[in-house]
């Protein structure tokens, strides 16, 4: 495709890595692509793929961004632990989740790419465009190295092309580690057609947002600039991912920053936070924005000050939440329970990440499900819900802080590390003042009306807020009765119990049962709940084009749970989960009575008495497609025996 | 404060609360417990000052203290153990219009929720918070606490405590924006309830240590205090907290301290020659941070709907 002189062009490929013909460019259409920008951590990939998404979603294309993130600031540099970057999947239809392999990855170092082949993101075929400063250095620590690892790709079936990304880009800049980002995009727009306008926009809001001058701009659109001339005088071929056409407006963004807009829709006022990976990028979208819609960020001092801010705010009448991950739930867990106990309203946002204790901090898990339902002293039934996309990021804080309200408890929403940090595209809501908040309730207290008036159908009361003349009650984590006065009969423990859990299933009669993906009836449901929604339907849809009659379903509230489940369950030969999260393998060395299941399945076994079975993983990143799409086949081809 | 008016025909005159219209749940603590003190000096301050009992609250932790919610009619909100300065400064931070009590103890205090006290001594939210310091463990029976004496015995540490006590005051004055600390007793009504109107009146958080008598558990605990009160060092300055003249009467060890020398107030905090009662130190132009927590209250509903279709114009493709 170019340079034929690279040292490694041997056994060319047939397929669409195509190489220098001289002269005329070919253009290959193709339904999408999966991109991947690797580097050493701090030379910018991650702004440089959702710039490059940016630009792919505003042609028209569907889109799907993962970062690939390590888990320290500064790791050293040119190792495999320290790969950090990005992977852009997009595509002509809209896209919901990784994908599989990557088409063509660029990368600023080759060390870097063991560990992407070490995560299983490539495959034979794919083009790998490696920076070719290493094997110019003097240092035969570096040099040699490099080039022992372009023979290893080279045997492993990549395509290897050597470019100059740190040369060109030194032409424009005394800093390239600073700048090479920008050359990269430049290139990658040239060689899938992109609109190299619409990219110089985009660096300039992202860099006025940053407060950067004009000089700063100017030069990375030179090096946008450079970059795609490079390309177009060294690449023969170009591809061509056609765009739908739209009929709405969209907007794109990660999970975290539609949590944060959500939050802001929602009409709250008070996000009360400590910084926790991968939960804290959406306070800090908050933190930049939501003054102007009268709101405040409070980093407390910790987790437990966090949780126990947003309570007294909500307390006093003011919609609150607070943001955490896993650790930070745990730490908060008392306090959760207090307002189940004392029916306070408040939306808890969870962006799990890989457990137990620090575990995998930048990773996706679905990990806390279990601990969300159950993991307070006591009984502590409250909502539990969970988006399974940017959209449902969005929209559930809207519902979540109506449901915390209308039926006075706490609403958790789990997203995971999967939806946060992936950009993707989403229709643009309709803003409606009805999402906002109610103005609070400042009118007497009906005289005589308890703290705790339970309907008795639904549990659901109504609760005084300060400054309500006559409401002065004092709520308590301590076991109550209906004027809130502390009661140790055991009668009133028991009703009070019997009241809190009313609303529970209040919530779940009016709730709809969910919507069947793929066949309504057959061999196969799988279940799912959250982020992997997309891939568990792309994976569907695979074994039903291959004749097989499978369908899936995918759970967004998981307390209560949707209502017909074990209607629908009945419909299907199997029925298993697919999560992110342990589960033991059914040929482990273990008995099916020994064997733990995946959280849902754990609950879904235990609510609906159905036999049913799980597939699941931890490999610290989104399940892909392929790897959904074998372990439903091992179902339905029995190789893997559901029970015993 | 309640008075007739001069046009007193065309207004309603405004309710006046009386003692009892802030009287809660009768009290159970031990008889002879330093806490009913506290409590009524708390409920003749709120009938002194009028404040409406609906915009009133009383947040608190666990402990023999932290019942005091349920006893005051006022809101309340009776929380976890040593949780009550992140609810009261949650309370705080959005409703300027509430008057914000924190009822806590040693225990909740200086111990399960010492990075809370931390931490809300330096966001100085205007709130009073009383300690009630009675040196042990009283709700969970007899147990030793931060501010135990060295030595002294419980069901934890029957041989006795081996550690020096926590000094909740000199601790207090090492924190960066603490703005009020003061000490006062349980047994001398005067002094505690000029110490708490002087709090209330403060505009930020004013940390008051009570110390309190447990009968149950501590007995005689302060009884050489109360016997000889020479071994109160009585704080004085025109700054200070402002006694009657039958307090000075009665304490005769007295001091003029400076609520604005800090490092005088240290001095006293640690001083051998007696506990210090008293305002030890002030700074009514520390930072606040309710306010820029009670920033945007009063953004409209247009204003919010207008923000969030700028920020979606931002995500626009």
């Amino acid at each position: 495709m170019f340079r034929p002189s690279s040292a490694h062009t041997a056994g060319e490929p047939a397929t669409n890595a195509p190489i220098a013909a001289n002269g005329e460019v070919r253009a290959l259409s193709v339904p999408e692509q999966i991109v991947e920008i690797v580097s050493d951590s701090g030379e910018g990939a991650q702004t440089a793929g959702q710039l490059f998404g940016t630009v792919c979603a505003k042609m028209g294309n569907g889109l799907w961004t993962v970062e690939i993130i390590p888990a320290e600031i500064e790791p050293p540099a040119r190792s495999r632990a320290g790969a950090s970057g990005i992977r852009i999947r997009f595509g002509t239809k809209s896209i919901a989740n990784m994908g599989d392999q990557a088409d063509l990855v660029v990368a600023f170092n080759e060390q870097v790419l063991y560990s992407r082949i070490d995560q299983g993101a490539l495959r034979p075929g794919t083009l790998l465009l490696i920076d070719d400063k290493w094997g110019a250095s003097d240092d035969p620590k570096i040099r040699e190295p490099y080039q022992k690892a372009l023979e290893d790709f080279h045997v492993a079936g990549y395509i290897v092309r050597e470019i100059p990304i740190h040369a060109e880009t030194s032409k424009l800049t005394d800093n390239p580690q600073r700048g090479k980002n920008m050359w990269v995009v430049g290139m990658l727009c040239a060689l899938y057609g992109r609109d190299l306008d619409l990219a110089k926009r985009e660096v300039q809001l992202i860099f006025q947002r940053k407060r950067k001058g004009e000089e700063v701009i100017a030069l990375n659109h030179q090096l946008l600039d450079a970059g795609h001339a490079w390309a177009v005088e060294n690449f023969d071929t170009c591809f061509q991912i056609p765009s739908e056409t739209r009929s709405e407006p969209m907007v794109v963004m990660n999970g975290n920053a539609a949590i944060a807009l959500g939050a802001m829709a929602a009409g709250m006022e008070v996000c009360s936070m400590y910084p926790i990976t991968p939960a804290t990028s959406a306070s800090h979208y908050l933190a930049a924005d939501f003054h102007h819609a009268g709101g405040i960020v409070h980093q407390a001092e910790d987790e437990i000050a966090a949780v126990g801010f947003a309570i007294g705010a909500s307390y006093a009448g003011k919609t609150a939440l607070t943001i955490t991950s896993g650790p930070g739930m745990a730490l908060k867990s008392e306090f959760l329970g207090l307002a189940v106990m004392a029916e306070v309203p408040l939306v808890v946002v969870d962006v799990q990440r890989g457990g137990p204790a620090t575990g995998l901090p930048t990773k996706v898990e679905q990990g806390d499900l279990m601990s969300s339902i159950f993991g307070q002293p006591g009984d502590a039934p409250k909502v539990v819900m969970a988006p399974s996309s940017h959209e449902e990021c969005f929209h559930f804080m809207i519902t979540a802080r109506k449901l915390a309200e209308s039926f006075r408890t706490p609403v958790f929403v789990l997203s995971d590390a999967n939806l946060a940090t992936a950009q993707a595209c989403l229709p643009r809501p309709t803003v409606s003042e009805e999402w906002l908040s109610p103005p609070i309730d400042q009118s007497p207290w009906k005289e005589g009306s308890p703290a705790y008036g339970w309907d008795p159908e639904t549990g659901i009361s109504r609760r005084p807020i300060p400054g309500q003349p006559g409401g002065a009650f004092v709520l308590t984590g301590l076991a109550h009765d209906e004027y809130s006065h502390i009661a140790y009969e055991s009668s009133i423990n028991q009703r009070a119990m019997n009241m809190r859990s009313r609303k529970i299933a209040a919530l779940q009669t009016a709730l709809k049962p969910p919507e069947i993906h793929g066949d309504e009836e057959g061999d196969l449901l799988v279940v799912g709940w959250g982020s992997t929604r997309g891939a568990i339907e792309e994976a569907v849809d695979r074994v039903r084009h291959d004749g097989h009659r499978a369908g899936s379903i995918c759970l967004r509230f998981l307390s209560p749970l949707e209502p017909g489940l074990r209607e629908i369950f009945a419909r299907y030969r199997r029925v298993m989960t697919v999560e992110i999260n342990y589960s033991d393998d059914p040929r482990d060395p273990i008995t099916a009575s020994e064997r733990r299941y995946s959280q849902l399945a754990w609950l879904l076994r235990a609510t609906t008495l159905v036999d049913v079975d799980c597939w699941s993983r931890v490999p610290g990143q989104p399940l892909p497609p392929q790897m959904i799409e074998e372990a439903l086949r091992s179902r339905l081809e029995g190789a893997d025996s559901c029970t015993d | 404060m309640y008075g007739l008016k001069t046009d007193w025909i065309d207004e309603s005159i405004p309710r006046y609360y009386t003692f009892e219209d802030y009287e809660g749940a009768k009290a159970r603590w031990c008889s002879g417990c330093g806490d009913h003190g506290v409590l009524t000096a708390v409920q003749r301050l709120c009938r002194d000052e009028q404040l409406p009992p609906e915009k009133t609250v009383f947040v608190s932790g666990i402990g023999c203290a932290s019942r005091f919610p349920h006893y005051v009619k006022a809101y309340g909100f009776h929380g976890l153990h040593g949780r009550a300065l992140p609810v009261a400064c949650g309370v705080r931070a959005r409703r300027p219009d509430l008057h914000v009590f924190v009822a806590t103890g040693d225990g909740d205090c200086c111990s399960i929720g010492t990075a809370h006290w931390i931490h809300a001594l330096r966001y100085n939210m205007k709130m009073v918070v009383m300690l009630l310091d009675n040196n042990v463990y009283g709700l969970t029976k007899n147990q030793t606490s931060p501010t135990s004496k060295k030595g002294s015995s419980s069901n934890t540490h029957p041989r006795g405590a081996m550690l020096d006590p926590i000094n909740p005051i000199q601790a207090s004055l090492g924190i960066a924006n603490a703005s009020f600390i003061a000490q006062t007793v349980d047994w001398n009504p005067a002094h505690l309830y000029a110490t708490l109107a002087a709090a209330h009146r403060h505009p930020g958080l004013a940390f008051v240590r009570i110390l309190q008598r447990c009968p149950h558990f501590k007995s005689g605990l302060f009884d050489s205090l109360m016997n000889d009160p020479s071994q109160l060092i009585l704080m004085t300055h025109p700054d200070g907290i402002e006694v009657d003249d039958a307090v000075k009467k009665q304490l005769v060890n007295q001091r003029v301290h400076d609520p604005s020398d800090l490092r005088e107030a240290r001095d006293l905090a640690d001083s051998q020659d007696g506990t210090a009662i008293g305002l030890f130190y002030r700074n009514e132009a520390a930072d606040r941070y309710d306010d820029f927590t009670v920033s945007g209250i009063a953004t409209s509903r247009d204003t919010k709907l207008r923000a969030l279709e700028t920020q979606l114009d931002r995500y626009q493709i």
